[in-house]
C-alpha cells in the first residue's frame, strides 16, 4: 500500500466521519467464516501475516470456524485498513470496525 | 514426488501430468480474464499505467465471485455510520492494488506450468521457490472462491452434497477441479508451514 494512497485516505476521512468516530475508541479487524477457506490456510496467515506463534494462530483460527468471527488484531483505523487489506490479498474475508 | 506439494528446500514440490497442467493453467487464465473484466482492461502495459493514475472502482462487483475476490471492508460503522461510503473510499484506494497482486498469482501459476510443459503420459516434477509457493497459495485460494461461488457453496456442509451428485450433473467436472485444488493447497500449506 503506496503512503501516498494512505495519507489521501486519511485526508478525506477527516471531513467524512469526524462525527462519528470517537477518537479514544481503538478499531478492530474482524476475521469471518466462509466455508472455502482452509482451516490450514488460515492458521498459515495468521502466522506469517501477524506473526502470531502455532498456539495462538490455531486458536484465533478456531474461533473464526466456531463463532463464525475472530477479532484478529486492533490498533488505530489505518492500521486496521493495512490489514484488513492484506487478508484481502490472502482471500480472507476481513472487515473493520470500531470496538464498541 | 506425489501428485500433491510436499516440502522441498524451503519449497514445495508436486508432479503433473500434461491434462493437470493444461487444466489448471486453463483455470488461472479465466482468473485473469475475471480479474480484469471489471473495467474492460486487458493486464497490457498501457492498461496497468492507466489504472495506476486513476481512482480505483467504488462499488461492490456485481458478480458474485468478483464480489468474494473483492469484499467491502465496513460492514458495521453503528447507528450513526455510514459503512456504505467508508467501503467505497476504501475499496476506491485499494482495489486496484489487490486486482495486479491477484493478476500476478495467477501469472505465477501460468508461467511455472508453461516453463514445466508436461507431456504424453509422464508427469513431470514442479518444484517452487518459497516466493512462487505464496503466489501459487494465493491463486489457489482465489480459484477456489471464484468455484466456490459458482457451484454455491456458502455453507460447510455444501461441498459434502456436492459430492452425492450424479455422475452425468453437469456441474460434477468443477465439483472433481474444487475438490483437486483444495488437496493442492492444503498440502502446499502443510508444506509450508514446515519453513515458517
Amino acid at each position: 500500500m503506496p503512503v501516498r494512497c494512505a495519507a489521501a485516505v486519511e485526508t478525506e476521512r477527516a471531513a467524512t466521519t469526524s462525527e462519528v468516530a470517537d477518537p479514544d475508541v481503538p478499531w478492530i479487524t474482524l476475521v469471518h467464516n466462509d466455508p472455502v477457506n482452509l482451516m490450514s490456510y488460515v492458521a498459515y496467515v495468521f502466522q506469517s501475516y501477524f506473526g502470531f506463534d502455532e498456539a495462538k494462530a490455531n486458536r484465533l483460527m478456531l474461533d473464526v470456524h466456531n463463532k463464525g468471527r475472530a477479532v484478529v488484531s486492533s490498533g488505530t483505523r489505518e492500521e486496521m485498513e493495512r490489514d484488513v487489506q492484506a487478508m484481502h490479498g490472502y482471500g480472507l474475508w476481513a472487515t473493520l470496525r470500531q470496538d464498541r | 514426488m506425489g501428485r500433491y506439494f510436499k516440502a522441498e528446500d524451503g519449497g514445495a514440490a508436486a508432479s503433473f501430468d500434461v491434462f493437470e497442467a493444461g487444466l489448471l493453467r486453463a483455470y488461472a487464465e479465466q482468473m485473469l480474464e475475471l480479474i480484469d473484466a471489471r473495467d474492460g482492461a486487458t493486464g497490457t502495459a498501457e492498461d496497468l499505467i492507466a489504472s495506476a493514475f486513476s481512482e480505483g472502482p467504488t462499488e461492490l462487483p456485481e458478480d458474485p465471485a468478483l464480489a468474494r475476490l473483492f469484499p467491502d471492508a465496513y460492514t458495521d460503522l453503528g447507528p450513526d455510520g455510514d459503512a456504505a461510503a467508508a467501503s467505497a473510499e476504501f475499496r476506491r484506494y485499494t482495489e486496484n492494488d489487490l486486482r495486479a497482486r491477484k493478476r500476478d498469482d495467477a501469472q505465477a501459476v501460468i508461467r511455472s506450468l508453461e516453463a514445466l510443459a508436461p507431456e504424453g503420459r509422464r508427469r513431470k516434477t514442479l518444484r517452487l521457490k518459497p516466493d512462487e509457493c505464496r503466489q501459487w497459495l494465493g491463486a489457489l485460494n482465489d480459484l477456489r472462491l471464484v468455484i466456490a461461488s459458482r457451484l454455491g457453496i456458502e455453507a460447510d456442509e455444501d461441498f459434502d452434497a456436492l459430492l452425492e451428485l450424479p455422475d452425468d450433473d453437469p456441474r460434477q467436472p468443477l465439483v472433481l477441479t474444487y475438490g483437486w485444488l483444495t488437496t493442492l493447497q492444503d498440502t502446499l500449506v502443510e508444506a509450508l508451514m514446515r519453513s515458517l
